[in-house]
């Protein structure tokens, strides 16, 4: 008798599951960033920016061409490895998510955008700011973010411009962000009238740069500028004053976290870094997102309020549309205007966003400060 | 010449850590022919429980360098034990085996422990606080920071006392002649068992120091920072003549300084075809370098008289 009972609650539940996600349209968004290894506390950060977004819309009676509908974000970690990006793309494909939003680093975005546009599904990277990515003509391939080229020449700009810099070294990870970044930095450097007295590369899983900072020293620079992230700038900085040298040390996006602070101890004050957009308290929505992020995840490493708008973007899109099929919802995503927390975001033809702004930080008393 | 000096004196204290790791190699394989490739991650754990006591320690207001004094006091006894355990757990049951299942065994338990790291300390870059003065000392156009001196001593005067224990005492003679047979040493009385035990917990208190040495002169540890260091040195340990203690010095300090001279000067050499982005490369170029022309090492693998 009990047994039986048993077998008839379940049948009842089984039939009352079914009958949930029968009326409600599940919307399955894939997110993926390197949840392992040195970046993982930036890929973590994305990875809550979009879970956030996502907790939000599902709380607030999201409907979809007349249907409630529900999302649902599968994670994954590309472990910052292109290669692994790819097998993540190829996993999302055959699972059918709706959208993607990821990568977090240009080097895995480029690889994977091409599994995606033959897929058609559209993909917002929150991070990935090398030209490249959204200029290989893929239809799916979008950024919330400054593109390197718009970062490069407002670096270039500031460091001889403001910085008075006339003897500039430059050192990157050849990775394709590093590089690119770098890349684009010496042109406009140069057009400014600086001279590049050396460049330098290293790896992004390097932590000895004493060899390449003491050649880079001999030098005597004016400034150093890094195009790379915070794992290698922290030690590269602490490296380089230890060495006794005072050039100025400019980074880029990837060097503007908490995290570079933390690894460069002391000898973080005084460096420069930049960041697209706006700082978070100064976004148009921002006091709002940092209260609601730090409640529930602790504090913002860097582009948490971007993944979160990628996904507010691509869910207003989803709603114009009325649908979430990829190929219903794409042609939406070029048209659509959201205010958004880190500001207007519209894309244009290629999938850059249209209104580009970059913000230059200084380090003082041990943490970022925005420079006017 | 300013910078030639400057990168002869990365590259001296580079090496200098080098050695250090490179002796724990060469020890264990001198006394009982094995390769122990879990040996770089032991200076991972030296560094990190350094690094832990030092947090623990942060707030107490004690001067910056007995901080770091206590942290290396603290792992050293347990770099010492892990290397114990990793002996008598993983090595000793397969002493008779065929050469190769020790060696598997030893990537193995590299494995294990790099896991068991990530658990404990996570996958971050771990930041080593600035305890010990960063001041610098010119030195004829150079300069020599505190903890270069401190790293270079340090390492000095640990092979140093090694060298004494391992020529002068009762110890040295018993690994010594363990080293040369082993069956025959047990007739003569010596407990091989123990001698191997000892020879391990040397080779990782050495670890230890190194692991405290790395991370304070890079500032920052991380759970897989003891694999590409471990290559190294075992590297550095063939280049000199793998089981020969003045070879691993040696041949620890030499690679050391082609690394950073490589790093340093093949932009300029090359024309900016090839950069600092080879400079791991190096370690592995002279590796198959001394595989192929003196596969028995700079100064020979002495079998007859292996410490």
């Amino acid at each position: 008798m009990p047994r039986s009972f048993l077998i008839l609650l379940a049948a009842i539940l089984a039939g009352c599951a079914k009958h949930e996600s029968g009326s409600e349209l599940v919307i399955r968004i894939g997110s993926v960033a390197p949840l392992t290894g040195p970046q993982s506390h930036l890929g973590k950060d994305n990875d809550n920016g979009v879970r956030l977004a996502a907790s939000e819309l599902n709380a607030s009676n999201l409907v979809i061409g007349g249907k409630k509908a529900r999302i649902e974000i599968l994670s994954e970690d590309d472990q910052a490895d292109p290669r692994t990006a790819t097998i993540v793309a190829q996993k999302f494909v055959d699972e059918g998510v709706n959208g993607v939003i990821g990568d977090l680093n240009s080097g895995t975005s480029i690889p994977a955008s091409k599994i995606y546009s033959d897929a058609g599904i559209p993909q917002i990277s929150p991070s990935a700011t090398a030209i490249a990515y959204t200029s290989q003509g893929f239809a799916t391939a979008f950024r919330v973010i400054t593109n390197d080229r718009q970062q490069g020449e407002a670096l270039a700009k500031f460091a001889v411009d403001d910085l008075k810099a006339k003897s500039i070294a430059v050192i990157d990870d050849r990775t394709a962000y590093g590089q690119g970044l770098a890349d684009e930095f010496v042109k406009d450097a140069r057009a400014l009238g600086a001279n590049i007295v050396d460049r330098e590369y290293t790896n992004d899983h390097a932590t000895d740069f004493t060899a390449i900072l003491t050649s880079i020293k001999g030098k005597h620079p004016d400034l150093i500028f890094y195009g790379g992230m915070d794992a290698q700038s922290g030690p590269m900085m602490r490296q380089l004053r230890n060495l006794g040298s005072q050039s100025l040390f400019l980074g880029a996006d990837g060097s503007k976290s908490p995290e570079f602070i933390r690894l460069a101890g002391q000898s973080a004050e005084g460096a420069y870094a930049s960041s697209p957009g706006m700082p978070v308290d100064k976004m148009p929505g921002g006091p709002e997102f940092m209260k609601k992020f730090e409640a529930k995840y602790g504090k913002i490493q860097i582009y948490s309020p971007y993944s979160y708008d990628a996904t507010m973007v691509m869910v207003e899109a989803m709603k114009k549309a009325g649908s979430a099929e990829p190929s219903k919802y794409l042609p939406w995503l070029s048209k659509v205007e959201w205010n958004g927390v880190t500001g207007p975001i519209s894309f244009d033809a290629k999938g850059d966003i249209k209104r580009s702004t970059v913000t230059l930080y200084r380090v003082a008393n041990g943490a970022w400060k925005a420079i006017n | 010449m300013e910078i030639f000096l400057q990168q002869l004196v990365n590259g001296i204290v580079l090496g200098s850590i080098y050695s250090l790791v490179a002796l724990g190699y060469t020890l264990v394989y001198g006394i009982m022919g094995l390769i122990n490739f879990a040996h770089g991650d032991v200076v991972m754990i030296g560094a990190m429980v350094t690094l832990t006591v030092i947090r623990l320690l942060s707030g107490s207001g004690l001067p910056g360098p007995l901080v770091v004094l206590c942290g290396l006091g603290a792992a050293i006894p347990f770099c010492m034990m892990t290397g114990y355990l990793m002996e008598r757990i993983a090595y000793r049951p397969l002493r008779n085996a065929p050469r190769l299942a020790p060696l598997i065994t030893a990537i193995g338990v590299s494995i294990l422990l790099q896991n068991v790291a990530m658990l404990i300390w996570g996958r971050e870059y771990l930041s080593f606080p600035q305890l010990l003065p960063a001041h610098a000392f010119p030195f004829l156009g150079a300069s020599i920071s505190f903890i270069q001196i401190l790293i270079v001593a340090g390492s000095g005067i640990m092979m140093a006392c090694l060298s004494i224990l391992i020529r002068k005492t009762r110890l040295g003679n018993a690994m010594r002649a363990a080293s040369q047979n082993a069956e025959v040493a047990t007739l003569m009385g010596v407990e091989v068992n123990s001698v191997i035990s000892i020879t391990f917990m040397l080779g990782s208190a050495l670890a230890a120091v190194a692991g405290m040495m790395v991370s304070a002169y890079y500032g920052i540890a991380h759970y897989d920072m003891g694999f590409l260091l471990g290559l190294k040195a075992f590297t550095a340990a063939v280049l000199g003549g793998i089981g020969n203690m003045e070879g691993a010095m040696l041949g620890g300090l030499l690679l050391g300084i082609i690394e950073s001279m490589g790093a340093g000067y093949l932009g300029t050499l090359t024309n900016g075809a090839m950069g600092s982005n080879y400079q791991d490369v190096f370690a592995f170029f002279v590796l198959i370098l001394v595989l192929i022309f003196r596969p028995s090492g700079l100064l020979g693998e002495r079998v007859g008289e292996r410490p």
